[in-house]
């Protein structure tokens, strides 16, 4: 199966590849997918006291695309806010990077991992709970 | 030697990746091609006819390709049927059997690890009304040969083992299957396509009573096979094709003479070079081997690594998905046993069978190893895939868990 040149990019350039501090106050982690799927996604953001995403880190255990897909959404969430990091949708992700079907499974990943790591900010910060990641669950 | 002398060009193109999948198919060996050629021009006549020239000497080629396929299994020329491929005789040999002896043996005994021809095939006949029993393996992809007699019973009509597999390569007990196959009267069918010319075989001390054969997997052509079919005690099956007869009625159809001088010829090379050519495939296996533990922990051979091919090393790299692997050597052509890009997103059936889990099942490449590939080649494979699971598992957070010494089995996972 031949990959978009956006997918190889983002494959063999992942941007933001790494850990946050998972115990400090202010980074949400979300963690979603199955070793027995063949896709885990950890990605994680770092909120500032305005309510700015100012950096986000990935660590993707998937296919190329799955890669793709958690390396793009760490370059997307950067200096968003949490809303409209949440409003995210796996289809311009998809879109983005060209996936063909078979790989939508890895937006629809992605866009679960920002609506994780956004809940579990806002658990921490004792924020009230967010529609968006309500339909998430 | 000449195939050695011009192995740097066979089966890879200029720019192309190393090729490492031998388990997939192989390339022609051009001392087959070159037998080939004559049959599409000037000797182009229908073996069948046998009122002129043309004919007979078609009709020679094919049986010289006859008697070269019969000896690399111990068998009588008169015994081989020629077919399409593995998959045809597969079928043929299924199914033809079940339908003949229907009435008196409704019952046909297989292996969970078959190729998906010979499960295909069974399933079709399970909705015929035929039982089948589906024998596991151990975590070795060997059978328990204890399961397999019990699993043999008065009521059936054939046992399908294959002699090795086409991922793991493991090696299955042929001889002692044979024996039990015998003492309870059952015929014994292997899908030999993986094994003919790896492993010496010989229908008569094994008791094989049918045996699929390939050209493409022995540096033949594609789109012709072979299929053994005992005459004593005598086989009989019902044809999967009518027409004219040919191949003593089991397979009517024009034989195509350039492709069974094709899978005749890749034979002779074989049976001539297995001892040789065998040794120098594990020599180049263990090289790969040796060299990726070297440079990587937390690698694991799936299938028993003594009864098995030389040619072959199915290897899981924890932590890494198969698939992301193989984009990471896409200077090299191998194939994984995560099955992502499938729609079901299904790991491998065989691995499972072995009891691996789904998540090891993702994390498995195929390494075939096979005549054309050289040295260079496996240290080139080596350096890159080492290279490829170390970037992989530095942006893995399952590798990241393992260091932690946090056990993976321990979270609970969302499947998806």
């Amino acid at each position: 199966m031949a990959y978009s040149d956006k997918v190889v990019d983002h494959y063999e350039n992942p941007r933001n590849v790494g850990a946050l501090d998972k115990e400090s106050s202010n980074v949400g982690t979300g963690l979603v997918g199955a070793p027995a799927c063949g896709d885990v996604m950890k990605l994680q953001i770092k909120v500032s006291a305005e309510g700015i995403i100012e950096d986000a880190k990935f660590k993707t255990f998937g296919c190329g695309s799955a890669i793709a897909s958690s390396s793009l959404v760490t370059e997307w969430v950067k200096g968003k806010t949490l809303d409209e990091a949440a409003a995210i949708k796996n289809t311009e992700i998809a879109h983005e990077l060209a996936l063909p079907p078979v790989k939508i499974h890895c937006s629809v990943l992605a866009e679960d991992a920002i609506k994780a790591a956004i809940a579990d900010y806002r658990r921490k910060a004792g924020l009230p709970e967010d529609e968006a990641e309500k339909a998430a669950g | 030697m000449t195939a050695v002398a011009k192995s740097k060009t066979i089966g890879r193109g200029p720019g192309q990746p190393i090729y490492l999948d031998y388990q997939a198919t192989t390339p022609c060996d051009p001392r087959v091609v070159e037998k080939m050629l004559p049959y599409l021009t000037e000797k182009f006549g229908n073996p069948h006819s046998r009122t002129h020239r043309y004919g007979w000497e078609a009709e020679e080629a094919v049986e010289v390709a006859r008697e070269q396929v019969a000896a690399i299994i111990g068998a009588d020329p008169k015994e081989i049927i020629f077919t399409s491929g593995a998959t045809e005789s597969n079928n043929l040999a299924l199914k033809g059997v079940a339908h003949f002896y229907k009435d008196k043996r409704d019952h046909v005994v297989t292996v969970v690890t078959e190729h998906k021809c010979v499960l295909d095939t069974c399933r079709h006949l399970e909705q015929e009304g035929f039982r089948v029993t589906y024998l596991p393996v151990g975590a070795n992809g060997l059978i328990d040969l204890a399961e397999l007699e019990a699993a043999v019973t008065d009521k059936t009509a054939i046992v399908s083992v294959m002699g090795v597999n086409n991922e793991i390569g493991v090696i299955q007990p042929l001889a002692e299957i044979g024996a039990i196959c015998r003492k309870k009267g059952a015929f014994f069918h292997s899908d030999c396509a993986q094994a003919v010319g790896k492993i010496p075989l010989d229908v008569n001390a094994m008791n094989i009573d049918l045996m699929s054969i390939s050209g493409h997997k022995i540096y033949g052509p594609k789109g012709i096979g072979a299929l053994y079919v005992r005459r004593r005690p005598r086989v009989r099956l019902v044809p999967l094709i009518n027409g004219g007869g040919q191949e003593r009625g089991m397979r009517s159809g024009t034989l195509a003479p350039f492709l069974c001088a094709g899978i005749g010829e890749a034979c002779a090379i074989a049976k001539a070079e297995m001892g040789a050519e065998s040794e120098r495939l594990r020599m180049l296996r263990d090289r790969l081997l040796n060299g990726l533990n070297a440079r990587l922990k937390e690698i694991y051979v799936n299938g028993d690594l003594d009864q098995r091919i030389p040619g072959n090393i199915n290897i899981s790299f924890a932590f890494v998905e198969g698939e992301g692997l193989m984009m990471g050597v896409k200077d090299l052509a191998v194939s994984s046993g995560s099955a992502c890009t499938s729609a079901s997103l299904e790991p491998s059936y065989v691995l499972r069978a072995l009891g691996l889990d789904a998540e090891m099942a993702h994390t498995s490449l195929r390494f075939g190893i096979g005549r054309f590939t050289t040295e260079e080649d496996i240290d080139y494979a080596i350096v890159h895939v080492a290279e490829a699971v170390e970037h992989l598992r530095a942006m893995s957070p399952l590798w990241e868990m393992h260091l932690d010494g946090v056990d993976i089995k321990s979270i609970q996972w969302a499947e998806h």
